[in-house]
């Protein structure tokens, strides 16, 4: 088990480094420089501040420099946050966003499989196309639509949670986020589950399993829900990719000062070395979960580790 | 019957599809036609006027905005854009995909493995943070976001037409093409490229969502469509900062972007049962 993690965990690399490089090149292949403004500079001045970057220095040998700062956790400074290292922002950043993303995926795999499961347990019944049309429904309709929606009905009709992030404190003000964002999710990981799951119920060992007297809700717990969880397990991937993309436009729309924010902001202010840490950071976090995933799906169906 | 005979039935006799197709088309219809009758501009404001409720007065069917621009032919016109949008990133993904995928499939082999590992490490990414990485380091001009949007699109089309090709590359006409000296660029144009039309069909339908969704995403947050151009996306953006005052100018392009989406979304799922009856038994 554990040379499989570790030969994975090689696997990585490669795929790491060509992020890298990619996000660098594309930053690098802008026409223009980061401190190009309305305002002309001096030559004498513009080339001062290519020095202080090192940006006066062949792509190669910057590449070098970005990848043995990176080594050391160093993304360089921030172009427009004076003040701040790309690492810094990131740092005090990322902890909110892991706080909301981990909520909205808890919430996610739970409703999801459990109203999957539902649905399948009473496949083709009232409630079974209730829960399809519904999923599909969430399916369609993008977080930033069902984010405001959600503020308009539970925060400014209702007043029972915080429209924002400032001005409330505790679990409440994650609630509405995380319910925005997993609600995309649910409904995926609902129609997953309810597929594979009629697809398990109908094999021979749970119709064995049942000859022997075992009631439903024993044979799914003890039989069904494994292997029915396989392709969940393996959605969590393309899961935690979209909970982190969701997560820019839900911390922008609720003003939560995650990594999504920043990235937003350096976007829209072409703040270079920030946009490309964030991206680096974000890429090596999906491939690491990527991983972990992996090596889940390895301990739960054992077929795959003999590969 | 011929075989495209009775498919064609089959599209028209599923319920699902006549009734999305039948309202998207009307969505496109009134998107196409209603600019040109009404008698408002989208650039023109009206401070006068601004943040007026839907009325017929002025003719302002969906209101105003906050600098009292006719919300009518705004939102129809980002209909317009978020559609052409998603066409033509489509288009992009569907030559890209068919092309790697059929490459891939059809040379099999070892350049297979190398050219599908390739994709299943570009899913792994979160690719959107890279198309945003491309709108900051060039221009934000709209052949970009058709170009970007493509480029995250065609990972799926990719590896359906690899699978295709792989079994098509076993059959006989392929093999007697093979055998004849056709050259390799040749089968792929035109031995296997036409026999994946049906899959191809299905999957674009389900391609053109994801990038409407793409497109509106990146508009929401001011990084793809610029005003006072405008699509979907930055209508919305544009209503969630007047929410409270104004509803209106939210839940009118949010609710013709969810409409789209979920017509496109059930279109494709009813289609990928048509063709495909291996899912649908």
């Amino acid at each position: 088990m554990l040379r499989y993690a570790l030969l994975r965990l090689l696997g990585a690399i490669p795929t790491l480094l060509l992020v890298i490089v990619l996000a660098f090149l594309m930053v690098h292949a802008a026409p223009g420089g980061p401190f190009d403004d309305e305002r002309v500079l001096p030559p004498e001045i513009e080339a001062n501040i290519a020095q202080a970057y090192q940006l006066d220095q062949p792509l190669p040998k910057q590449f070098f420099n970005y990848m043995s700062g990176l080594l050391r956790g160093d993304m360089g400074p921030s172009y427009r946050y004076r003040d701040h290292t790309v690492s810094e922002l990131i740092g005090n950043a990322f902890p909110v966003s892991l706080k909301l993303g981990a909520m909205a995926m808890l919430l996610a795999v739970v409703v999801g499989v459990g109203t999957g499961t539902l649905a399948a347990l009473r496949k083709d019944s009232l409630l079974d196309r209730l829960v399809m049309t519904l999923a599909m429904t969430g399916i369609s309709i993008p977080v930033f639509v069902i984010a405001p929606v959600l503020v308009l009905l539970f925060a400014v009709k209702l007043q029972w949670l915080p429209a924002g992030w400032s001005g409330s404190e505790g679990a409440a003000r994650f609630l509405l986020p995380a319910i925005s964002l997993a609600l995309p999710q649910i409904a995926y990981i609902a129609r997953l589950t309810r597929a594979s799951m009629i697809d398990v119920l109908s094999s021979d060992f749970v119709r064995t399993a049942r000859a022997q007297g075992l009631g439903t809700q024993a044979i799914v717990r003890f039989h069904a829900l494994k292997p029915a969880m396989l392709p969940v397990l393996s959605y969590m991937g393309p899961a935690i990719a979209a909970i982190l993309t969701g997560s820019v436009v839900v911390e922008e729309i609720f003003g939560i000062p995650g990594l999504g924010q920043f990235f937003v902001r350096g976007a829209l202010n072409r703040d270079y070395t920030l946009v490309l840490g964030i991206v680096v950071f974000y890429a090596t976090l999906v491939i690491l979960l990527n991983l972990v995933v992996d090596i889940l799906y390895g301990v739960i169906d054992p077929r795959i580790r003999q590969r | 019957m011929s075989a495209v005979g009775r498919t064609w039935r089959r599209v028209r006799q599923n319920r699902v599809i006549v009734i999305s197709g039948g309202l998207l088309t009307a969505v496109v219809f009134i998107a196409v036609i209603g600019p040109m009758v009404s008698p408002n501009d989208y650039l023109q404001t009206d401070f006068g006027n601004i943040l007026q409720s839907p009325s017929f007065a002025g003719m302002h069917l969906f209101g105003t905005d906050d600098l009292g621009r006719d919300l009518f032919v705004r939102t129809l016109l980002g209909v317009q854009v978020t559609i052409i949008v998603a066409l033509v990133a489509s288009a992009v993904s569907l030559v890209i995909g068919v092309l790697y995928g059929a490459v891939a499939g059809f040379a099999g082999g070892r350049v297979d493995a190398i050219m599908m590992r390739f994709v299943d490490t570009l899913y792994a990414l979160p690719f959107i943070f890279f198309v945003i990485l491309l709108m900051v380091a060039f221009e934000r001009n709209f052949f970009l976001i058709f170009v970007a949007i493509g480029a995250v699109n065609w990972l799926d089309m990719a590896r359906i037409v690899r699978g295709q090709t792989l079994s098509l590359r076993e059959r006989e006409f392929v093999q007697a093409a093979q055998l004849t000296g056709v050259s390799f660029a040749r089968i792929i144009l035109r031995h296997i490229a036409p026999n994946l039309i049906g899959m191809v069909v299905v999957y674009v339908t389900l391609t053109i969502p994801q990038a409407i969704l793409v497109e509106s995403f990146l508009s929401f947050l001011g990084l793809g469509i610029q005003e006072p151009q405008t699509s979907l996306g930055a209508l919305i953006d544009a209503g969630v900062n007047q929410m409270e005052g104004a509803l209106w100018m939210l839940l009118i392009p949010a609710t013709l972007l969810a409409l789209i989406l979920l017509c496109f979304n059930f279109i494709g799922d009813a289609l990928r049962d048509v063709f495909d009856s291996r899912r649908s038994r």
